[in-house]
């Protein structure tokens, strides 16, 4: 259920941005630096990849994009208005366990719409166990589900609120190779009907590039932006093409990875 | 346990069974051989309870064992829930009342009894103080660590999906901690129906535990002994078989190891 929502940003035409964002932890008396210096600009309907080393700060920073922790420095802005707290109109998503095992599908995508009047909720509960293909499953527990199951579900459950910006914390980093793949084609499917703002991160090179718009590329801790890839071939992309091999030789070039095992 | 193969149906009651008969068979000639006129053979047992029921004595014990459990449990259980999920939801309050709990769980609710009964004198209230008392521990410390315990990956879910602090607790955490209440519920019954037999030796002159004591103090009917004992034990059994229905239910199966 695709709302136009981008009548409401001021001018700029950018839908996300981070302005010079810092986060610090502090623990036992240390200060950490988990981010320094990010600036990022992300486009109304926009396919964003985080790619870094393990432990950079990747997953730091889809926090400080959802509002669940307050960066140090600087600022994260949404249509213009800055971040300051967990919103329903960005949704993170985890890599595993999000799910809440106690409801059925039904329940989980309806989860956030108890406001909604009956009908309405039940519309759209069903257009979300469409989109995610779980016809079927609607009145099963998610310990009834694959793992790829539930990573829909959890998907479905964040689109049925409506949010502006998806952000998404390796979400098929636990599953098996085989239904990365196919849950890859899904989210790619999804997004092309529904056209959020999404930011993805991942560890996965291929992922990144079958799936972005643009990578970002992480340097290790703190991490600053170290490189923005466009990958500039058009959906459905063959995965043997040269501009596609060339810019996945790119991408490992620029996490410091040998080509050869 | 070595083989991979399930037991077959029949081979699953067929053991215990035999077990149990085995049992009977050493008990029953132990009595004879050793000759003993004061121990009971399982045959007296059955007669003592043929007995009982006859009398319409057993039925009237039992009812009072059981309402003392019903009323003492669910008191603790309403008061305990409440108390347990608040302690869970704010740790600043668990540190300050844990030491207290910590200190107050490990003491028997037999010991409690000289207590009880100065409080209530002899009579139900006494016997039912202690149930509350023996119950209301396991439940508190359940409930709290069930809260405790909820991963914050649910939390941070349910407030990105746009909960306040009430529907949290009442929409993610208590769901969440269900399976771990409902273990504390089960544990507070079992021991509730342990210490009400206790209370009932001393603080009432009614119930399964009386029958216990008065049996063996008006005339050392052991045999009677026995058969309230076999009652506790089948009543024991059935509340904890009754209770374990409730993990069955699907909002709560995924919490449980068994039903994987």
């Amino acid at each position: 259920m695709p709302e136009d929502q981008a009548g409401s940003t001021p001018g700029n035409g950018y839908k996300l941005r981070a302005e010079q964002l810092g986060v610090i932890f502090a623990r036992d008396g240390n200060h950490i630096a988990a981010l320094e210096g990010i600036s990022l600009d992300i486009k109304d309907g926009e396919f964003i990849c985080v790619v870094g080393p393990s432990g950079c700060g990747k997953s730091t920073l889809l926090n400080a994009m959802g509002g669940f922790l307050s960066p140090t420095t600087g600022s994260v802005t949404i249509d213009g208005q800055p971040v300051t707290g967990p919103d329903r109109r960005r949704i993170l998503v985890f890599q595993e366990r999000g799910v809440f095992p106690w409801l059925t599908v039904e329940g989980n995508i309806g989860f956030g719409l108890s406001e909604l009047p009956r009908a309405e909720r039940e519309q759209r509960i069903a257009h979300y166990v469409q989109l995610v293909r779980l016809q079927g499953f609607e009145r099963a527990y998610p310990s009834d589900l694959s793992g790829g199951m539930r990573q829909r579900l959890q998907v479905a459950r964040a689109l049925a609120v409506n949010p502006d910006v998806l952000l998404l914390d390796e979400p098929f980093g636990a599953l098996d190779s085989i239904t990365r793949v196919i849950m890859r084609s899904e989210l790619l499917r999804i997004w092309q009907t529904e056209r959020r703002t999404i930011v993805f991160v991942t560890h996965d090179i291929d992922e990144a590039v079958q799936l972005a718009d643009r990578v970002v590329v992480l340097s290790s801790r703190p991490a600053r932006i170290q490189e923005i890839l466009t990958i500039d071939i058009p959906h459905p992309r063959h995965i043997s093409s040269p501009r596609y091999l060339e810019l996945r030789d790119e991408l490992l070039k620029q996490i410091g990875l040998a080509f050869e095992i | 346990m070595s083989d991979l193969k399930s037991p077959r149906a029949w081979e699953r009651i067929f053991w215990p069974v035999a077990a149990a008969l085995l049992l009977l068979c050493v008990w029953h000639y132990a009595v004879v051989l050793t000759a003993t006129k004061v121990f009971p053979s399982p045959l007296n047992v059955e007669k003592a309870i043929a007995e009982l029921i006859h009398k319409h004595l057993l039925w009237a014990d039992i009812e009072d064992s059981l309402r003392r459990v019903a009323v003492g449990y669910i008191a603790a259980a309403l008061v305990g829930i409440p108390i347990g999920l608040s302690l869970g939801w704010f740790p600043e309050a668990h540190q300050v009342v844990n030491p207290v709990l910590q200190l107050m769980r490990p003491i028997s609710p037999i010991a409690w009894i000289p207590v009880a009964i100065v409080f209530f004198g002899v009579g139900d209230p006494a016997a039912i103080f202690l149930v509350f008392l023996a119950s209301f521990f396991p439940i508190v410390v359940a409930c709290a660590a069930g809260v405790a315990s909820v991963p914050v990956l649910y939390r941070r879910a349910g407030r990105n999906l746009g909960l306040s602090n009430f529907a949290l607790l009442r929409k993610i955490v208590f769901p969440a901690a269900l399976p771990q209440i409902l273990i504390g519920l089960r544990i507070a019954l079992g021991v509730a129906w342990l210490v009400v037999v206790a209370g009932e030796m001393i603080a009432v002159d009614s119930g399964l535990g009386y029958l216990v004591i008065d049996s063996r103090n008006s005339g050392k009917r052991y045999d009677l002994v026995l058969a309230a004992m076999l009652m506790i034990g089948v009543i024991g059994l059935i509340l904890d078989l009754a209770f374990r229905q409730l993990e069955k239910l699907k909002s709560v199966r995924w919490g449980f190891r068994h039903a994987a």
